[in-house]
């Protein structure tokens, strides 16, 4: 077996390829979290169970309508994004002017919520979701297993992070979400509806996590506790990344969905906290994090 | 007060005349069971509704009543957290009156249950948990019994056949507690004693969702066998990733604890050929057949497990007990269950040891394959059956102290 | 005889005669939770700083006093302090840490440090992971009173609650209390007056810190067990939860908040998961129309100010 750094190979480019994997997800989630502070100052503690929703309505789907994983795709970003709606109409609304921390409080009640009604009803033991058959099996590149599955969330992933990039940063509407978020007021007095463009903010926000969710779930067993494990390292990549820029939160998600993975080769014990380490060490050189404007 | 004691009085003296069964001194005048199991996570196939319900058909099957009064039986879910079931079974102990509990799954929860059961001096039998340090460091003669299997046993049973099979070098895939680094341990050990090696291991949160980083590390220690510490959910999810990532194309799998459940959730496409052991089989005799058949019409067609089957088998031995000692007294109990011998439906010849380990055959099965199976449950060909003494650790081995002389 | 005195008088007799109408188990529960989360309260009520990780000083401190009074045989205050100092040495390094940023960043710098001493705990030999330290003897109280009746460990524990009670209320009337709570009120103007204001949050962090780790370092000694569950991220949102309920920024509104939600679960168990939605509703239900707390409504209603 060929060696690199001293490591097998295989062994190398599998976990990379596993860390990216990771990354996207990261990536997926940090993006919309750095979305919905952006325009609406509220750190969406939600995010992960929406993002487990997200898995919870994609099995859902093909265990009770027969609907296919591609079909999903498309129905539950909808479905989370709708629930996102909901939440910012009768619950986020009342809290405007408030102190941001009461924000935080709510939705994590809300995390709760949404956490314990699926435990009872479907157990926290993990549920399997059937890949569709066209993503079984691997491309056997000789010197490493490359799942089709998760080679196709990878690139998914990025083509998503790429397209709000674009969005926001590139279009009219993009400039519309960023001039509403600096000055709602004025904006509002050109004719724009910012209460409108608050709430599909949040909804697209929780939307992408619940695609995030979707896509996640053949991989990693749909389970009610798969949110809360991922949304505590989310924050840890927010925090290193800074909210201000959204292709900083796609950056860094990916990048330490990297470093996690490498960890994993070469000293696997560390695996579980290198996120929160390297976010200790950006808080002692560069507090307002690597792409933050901190507000 | 004063008429209930003329009337207490006056039933105990007209006992003989109406020829009841023998009249009995009950704490809080009531036998209660509780079974303490994981009801909704990982585990909740192995034990969970299964388990309560087992219980429930021995007092059912035993008549329901000891000494004229219905024998009550609670349960609670441990939820896999030790202080939750530390709490439970304390409160269980010390306000409700119960006077043994059952079942016990997840060996950090068995751990916690019979050393309180030591300190209050209540039965504690633990069939579900497998970890053998319940009946070595940490064993609790008088009050501790572990019933169906333990890590030693599994080993000896499932290590010794993977080994002569060829698979002379480990590497363990470890769920990271009591029972997974003791089954790691006493397998490590049955290998190395029959010649093999153990390239190393890696240890894996319980619980664990997605197992594809710690399965690379498996397949990069190049060695012949991945073995599998760990159960449940957990050994479901390891196989399943196994097969995603081509593990089995070049290393074998041994999963060293699973039941006819994790069968079941894994599917015979993906199972056959593996090797387990289990204490019991639903179809092994006319016996167990019909024991499995009144089981399934109370759980929706599912057929038991062996734990399942050992928690009415030990649930049972403990009602007769009391009954013979006339007493829900726990030294008077635990030596009738020390004194008789267990021959129902689970175990021929089970003898209980001082130690508390429950001395019974283990069966080795393999997984049929899909052409061999003739419907849903029909999953295992038999391959031997291995005595309880060379399954299970002698008592002059082990390391519990206060049974050494 | 002003309101809070009296309060505490009658918190005393009440602590006092307790055990012998209650079940003591349950009670030190309720105690500890209380320190707890009075603990805590020191933090977000009067200094108005959000740690969503405070678990870490609960749990850690958890693990040392049962590690020192089972392997080392340390006699419980022993163990006690230990576990004590061990929570103000993470809280140091953390505060260090945390206090670089403000407000949401603050919290969830707090949130990703506490889980990262999870993860330790997960894998440091000493913790056994998911087992837990288990059996953890009470021993002899400074080597004389046996402390394996139930009631009389209650009786230690109340001590230890009501020590840390006064202790916080004394922090809170002092100059130092006083800087706190106009850094609550407006940072930038105790910023303007002179004062470092970063030196404060973070001796405040640190007080916190201790302090729920003694509330702890108690709790493995009378339960004989410190698990995984202690240094979750559940467990920080709980002390949150109570502190709200009850009322952040009063003096006795977290252990009122404290003694429900213990209530509560316990009475609840059965009901499994349904505990965690209630407790998720309770929540959204308190910040959204009941934000002072019990106890800060009541002090509202009777005209008197909060804040104590």
């Amino acid at each position: 077996m060929d060696e690199i750094f001293g490591v097998p190979i295989q062994a190398f480019m599998g976990q990379l390829m596993l860390g990216l994997v990771n990354g996207s997800f990261y990536a997926l989630l940090s993006l919309g979290l750095a979305v919905i502070f952006g325009m609406l100052n509220i750190v969406n503690f939600a995010h992960g169970a929406l993002y487990m929703v997200g898995a919870f309505f994609a099995w859902m789907l093909l265990n009770y309508a027969g609907i296919n994983y591609w079909m999903a795709l498309v129905l539950v970003p909808l479905a989370v994004g709708l629930i996102g709606v909901l939440i910012e109409k009768f619950l986020l609304q009342w809290l405007q002017g408030l102190d941001h921390l009461y924000g935080l409080l709510l939705t994590f009640g809300l995390a709760l919520m949404l956490e314990g009604a699926f435990r009872e009803a479907y157990g926290s033991s993990g549920l399997p979701y059937e890949l569709p058959e066209v993503f079984r099996g691997a491309f056997d590149l000789g010197f490493m297993f490359l799942p089709k599955y998760r080679a196709w969330v990878v690139v998914a992933a990025l083509v998503v992070c790429l397209l709000t990039w674009y969005v926001i940063e590139k279009t009219k509407l993009g400039a519309y979400l960023r001039a509403g978020t600096e000055n709602p007021n004025l904006v509002k007095a050109f004719g724009i509806n910012v209460p409108l463009m608050v709430t599909l903010t949040y909804a697209f926000g929780v939307g992408l996590a619940g695609l995030a969710g979707a896509m996640a779930a053949p991989i990693y067993q749909v389970s009610p506790l798969m949110g809360s494990n991922i949304i505590i390292i989310v924050f840890a990549v927010v925090v290193i990344g800074g909210m201000g820029s959204i292709l900083g939160s796609i950056v860094t998600g990916l990048a330490l969905g990297l470093i996690e993975g490498l960890s994993k080769v070469f000293y696997a014990e560390i695996s579980t906290t290198v996120v929160f380490i390297i976010m200790a060490i950006v808080l002692m050189v560069r507090p307002a994090g690597l792409f933050g404007r901190e507000k | 007060m004063k008429l209930k004691t003329l009337a207490a009085a006056a039933a105990l003296a007209l006992t003989p005349v109406l020829g009841t069964a023998q009249q009995g001194k009950l704490s809080g005048d009531v036998v209660k069971i509780g079974v303490l199991t994981d009801m909704s996570g990982l585990y909740a196939d192995y034990g969970g509704p299964g388990a309560l319900a087992a219980a429930r058909l021995a007092v059912q099957d035993f008549g329901g009543k000891m000494f004229g009064k219905n024998i009550e039986v609670v349960n609670a879910d441990h939820q896999n957290k030790p202080d939750i079931a530390k709490n439970v079974t304390q409160q269980w102990v010390d306000r409700d009156g119960v006077d043994m509990t059952v079942e016990n799954l997840n060996s950090s929860v068995a751990l916690a249950v019979q050393a309180l059961g030591k300190e209050k001096n209540k039965i504690t039998i633990v069939t579900g948990a497998a970890t053998s340090r319940l009946t070595n460091e940490d064993c609790a003669p008088g009050t501790g019994i572990h019933y169906l299997m333990d890590t030693i046993a599994l080993g000896n049973v499932v290590g010794k056949a993977v080994v002569k099979d060829g698979g002379n070098s480990w590497f363990f895939l470890t769920a990271d507690y009591a029972f997974g680094h003791s089954l790691e341990k006493d397998t490590g050990e049955v290998v190395k004693a029959a010649g093999g090696r153990v390239n190393g291991a890696v240890r894996h949160p319980l619980g664990t969702n997605d197992f594809s980083s710690f399965l690379l590390q498996a397949q990069t220690s190049g060695a012949k066998v991945v073995g599998l510490a760990n159960a449940g959910g957990d050994t479901v999810n390891s196989i399943k990733a196994a097969a995603e990532f081509g593990i089995t194309k070049r290393q074998n799998l041994a999963a060293l604890l699973m039941l006819i459940t994790d069968v079941h959730a894994i599917g015979l496409n993906t199972a056959q050929g593996l090797y387990l052991t289990e204490g019991w089989y639903w179809d092994l005799n006319p016996e167990t057949r019909a024991w499995a058949d009144k089981f399934s019409k109370v759980m929706n067609g599912r057929k038991p497990n062996s734990n399942h089957a050992s928690v009415y088998s030990a649930t049972m031995h403990y009602l007769k007990a009391v009954q013979a000692a006339g007493t829900d007294d726990t030294a008077a109990v635990m030596k009738k269950m020390r004194e008789t011998p267990i021959n129902d439906m689970f175990a021929k010849n089970g003898q209980l040891r001082e130690d508390g380990r429950m001395v019974h055959d283990m069966y080795l099965f393999q997984v049929k394959k899909p052409s061999e199976s003739k419907g849903t449950w029909d999953y295992y060909n038999l391959k031997g059956t291995v005595k309880g003494e060379d399954a299970f650790q002698s008592m002059a081995a082990g390391k519990c102290a206060a049974v050494k002389k | 005889m002003s309101r809070t005195a009296l309060t505490f008088w009658v918190l005393l007799a009440a602590g006092l005669a307790a055990p012998f109408v209650g079940y003591p188990i349950f009670l030190m529960k309720v105690l500890c939770f209380a320190l707890f989360a009075s603990a805590f309260n020191l933090l977000i009520g009067f200094t108005g700083l959000l740690s969503f990780g405070h678990a870490m000083f609960f749990g850690f401190a958890a693990y040392v006093s049962g590690h020192a009074a089972k392997v080392w045989g340390l006699t419980p205050e022993l163990a006690i302090l230990a576990g004590t100092a061990s929570a103000a040495g993470i809280g140091a390094v953390t505060g260090w840490l945390a206090v670089r940023r403000q407000g949401i960043y603050f919290a969830m710098v707090t949130l990703a440090l506490a889980q990262m001493v999870y993860f330790i705990c997960v894998q440091a030999p000493f913790t056994y992971a998911e087992d837990g330290i288990q059996s953890i003897p009470r021993g002899s109280l400074f080597g004389v009173v046996d402390l394996s009746g139930d009631r009389t460990m209650y009786y230690l524990v109340f001590a230890v609650f009501m020590l840390g009670l006064l202790g916080i209320y004394r922090i809170i009337h002092s100059p130092f209390g006083q800087v706190l709570k106009s850094i609550r009120e407006n940072e930038a103007r105790a910023l303007s007056l002179g004062y470092d204001v970063d030196r404060y949050k973070l001796v405040a962090f640190i007080l916190s810190a201790t302090l729920a780790g003694l509330a702890g370092a108690t709790k493995s000694l009378a339960f004989g067990l410190a698990t995984l569950t202690d240094v979750s991220w559940q467990m920080s949102g709980e002390v949150v939860l109570m502190t709200l309920l009850g009322g952040m920024g009063t003096i006795f509104g977290p252990a009122l908040g404290a003694a429900i939600i213990v209530t509560m679960q316990n009475y609840l168990s059965g009901l499994g998961p349904m505990v965690t939605i209630i407790m998720g509703a309770t929540f959204v239900a308190c910040v959204l129309l009941f934000r002072r707390g019990i106890v800060g409504e009541l002090e509202y209603r009777l005209g008197r100010k909060s804040g104590g």
